[in-house]
């Protein structure tokens, strides 16, 4: 990964790229490298969707190597939802092929003139730029359908929906997973209308003929990457909880420790949360013929996924996620899962941000538009996203601008972007997480979740302000970190737990590397990335008062514990002192 | 009294969802946990009516206990 592709899409007489070597970027994976070179190449104070911005896509530092749970892929640009920097991330396939054709970033500059889609091919042998205007208004499944004819079966593909086409704010870059399915998503802030700002319906990515990286001390890293995995295996969390019952292991836990955001955060408990569980979801995938147990990624040992099949076994949707399953579902309050799973087709199809989309919904139950608990409703309103009708550009553009067409007061966002499935009153420390990280509301940037309800990584009071703060500063330190090696957010919860996986890790970036890596070099990577996107925030127009929840967090208190926000304002404005 | 029971994730499996338990009154949440037969050093989360809880815990007539094996996602 020594160089970094530039594409100019704006470029006169048509996109013109050139490859350039890694230079002052060198060594940076991930959310690393894209915050870097937002924060310093793109104008913070640019349209999202104009040629200022930048879309900059970056492999982990350690992807493409042998080192297991390495596939992530990191997404960044000005976001057109929250109007602050971005980064979003995905599993699949690309981020180990992006990093075996050595490139350490993608960057999409400019923006062309005229109607023109392009496709943009790399493989071994260099870069191609094309119109392809036949694949105008395609959905993600029938756009890979028609596009995996013409690559290679070792392809990967990174592409745009409908929603990205038409610039919504929610929309999503789908990236495949191993079986070429549109599944695994850069869902959240956005990154698609950028990508489809700049004209770009597809990247495909082909490592044919190409290896793995080599690491610079081969024994060490693979003794580091075996202990490693013994980490993953031993842990309860990734060896056992997630393998069996995905991600959606947690709707029964949330709801029943009254943290269930339900009816567009009107209660913390849904009286059906049992029917949409994951031990139900898992059950029912395993009787109909389809998979509980599946990674979105090869390399992936705690295979988290899974694939949903209709009730005659035929294919609907990879195994929906806890935070999807919860948006369409107890946020909506919907208890079918085949609903859910048709509304994760649907929002994959389009290609848009299954949280953002489905906090809309809420919103738009919450507004009168259809009552909640309405299923076919729902469907047929995220139907209308795909058919761009003003209603599903509306819908398409996520809670915030959901709420504010419909006169909503009630809207669960932070900096522009819809929280997840946590309610911030009944664990406050994710309602730290969400106030402040520069990225909007996003419970993955500082899982806070882990020791306020899981009992992981920590213990604290989910009901006390006390301890929050600085639990979701070190958490938010440690994931900017992790970001940027390409490793799954998963690996935390052994991390945190066990010493020995973590020195594990350790040992196998500095055996790749060949220096040393200490925790200390970790955490400085992480309060690097930080300080970084929120000095971006800051010249882009955000003060501490972005830093807040709505004021109904504060003043509503939640049934069944009847609790409100508690963490101060003065607090809030700490969480980046170190 | 009456005390609801609910198991999760991989404690269902040779067990049970959800049960309703009588116990003789002073009874802690060690009880139920015993009388469940889940293994102690397996217990991730320990619920009782939506709050975190120690075993220690004596049980009131109509409370719920929840208890998970350690889970994670997200």
């Amino acid at each position: 990964m020594d160089k970094i592709l530039r594409v100019d899409m704006g470029a006169k007489g048509g996109p013109k790229f050139r490859t350039e070597p890694v230079g002052e970027f060198a060594g940076l994976g991930g959310r690393a490298m894209t915050t870097a070179i937002i924060s310093r190449e793109v104008h913070p104070l640019c349209h999202p969707l104009g040629a200022e911005n930048k879309l900059v896509i970056a492999p982990g530092s350690l992807s493409g190597t042998a080192a297991a749970m390495s596939g992530r892929i990191s997404v960044g640009c000005k976001s057109p939802l929250t109007g602050g920097i971005k980064e979003s991330n995905a599993g699949g396939q690309a981020a180990q092929v992006l990093a075996r054709l050595g490139y350490a970033a993608i960057v999409l500059e400019g923006k062309p003139e005229g109607d023109d889609l392009y496709k943009i091919f790399i493989n071994k042998d260099g870069v191609e730029v094309s119109v392809d205007n036949s694949l105008k208004n395609l959905p993600n499944y029938p756009l890979i359908e028609k596009l995996k004819g013409q690559y290679s079966d070792r392809a990967a593909y990174m592409t745009i929906g409908t929603a990205g086409e038409m610039k919504l704010l929610a929309a999503s870059i789908a990236c495949t997973d191993p079986e070429k399915r549109p599944t695994r998503h850069c869902g959240r802030g956005g990154t698609g209308a950028v990508m489809g700002a700049k004209r770009v319906k597809a990247i495909i990515l082909d490592d044919t003929g190409l290896k793995m990286r080599p690491p610079k001390d081969p024994e060490k890293f693979k003794d580091a990457n075996r202990r490693f995995v013994e980490g993953l295996r031993k842990h309860p969390i990734t060896g056992e909880g997630l393998p069996a019952y995905g991600t959606n292991v947690l709707t029964n836990v949330l709801n029943e420790a009254g943290a269930y955001p339900t009816n567009n955060f009107r209660a913390g408990r849904f009286e059906d949360a049992a029917k949409i569980s994951g031990e139900v979801l898992a059950e029912l995938e395993v009787k109909r013929g389809g998979l509980a147990t599946h990674g979105c990624h090869r390399g992936c040992v705690i295979q988290c996924s899974g694939v949903y099949v209709d009730k005659d076994g035929k294919y609907v949707t990879k195994q929906p996620e806890y935070e999807t399953v919860w948006a369409h579902g107890g946020n909506c309050g919907i208890a079918d899962l085949d609903v859910i799973a048709r509304l994760d087709f649907l929002d994959d199809n389009f290609g848009v941000d299954t949280m953002d989309t489905g906090a809309a919904v809420g919103v738009a139950m919450e507004a009168g538009l259809i009552p909640f608990g309405d299923g076919p409703g729902a469907i047929r309103l995220v139907e209308e996203i795909g058919k761009g009708t003003p209603l599903g550009r509306i819908l398409g553009c996520g809670a915030a601008v959901t709420g504010k067409v419909f006169g909503v007061e009630r809207v669960p966002v932070c900096k522009g972007q819809a929280m997840a499935a946590y309610d911030p009153r009944s664990v406050m420390g994710i309602g730290v997480t969400y106030a402040t990280s520069p990225m909007g509301a996003d419970h993955t940037a500082g899982y806070s979740v882990g020791p306020n309800i899981l009992k992981s990584g920590g213990d604290l009071d989910p009901h006390k302000p006390e301890g929050q703060v600085e639990m979701s500063r070190n958490l938010q330190i440690a994931t900017a970190a992790v970001d940027s090696t390409g490793m799954c957010l998963f690996i935390a919860f052994p991390l945190l737990d066990l010493p020995e996986t973590f020195v594990a890790l350790l040992d196998m970036i500095s055996a790749f590397h060949g220096v040393t890596t200490t925790g200390d070099d970790v955490t400085a990577l992480g309060k690097s990335i930080l300080k970084m996107e929120r000095d971006f925030n800051t010249r882009a127009g955000f003060t501490k008062h972005d830093d807040r929840l709505p004021r109904f967090f504060l003043k509503e208190p939640i049934p069944p514990h009847n609790i409100t926000f508690q963490v101060t304002d003065d607090d809030l404005d700490t969480v980046f002192n170190w | 009294m009456r005390v609801t029971v609910k198991l999760f994730a991989t404690f269902r499996k040779g067990r049970f969802d959800m049960e309703v338990r009588i116990v003789p009154p002073g009874s802690t949440v060690s009880r139920i946990v015993e009388d469940a037969r889940v293994p102690e050093s397996e217990i991730g989360i320990l619920l009782v009516n939506g709050r975190h809880s120690n075993r220690m815990r004596e049980l009131a007539d109509g409370d719920t206990v929840a208890i998970f094996p350690l889970v994670g996602g997200g």
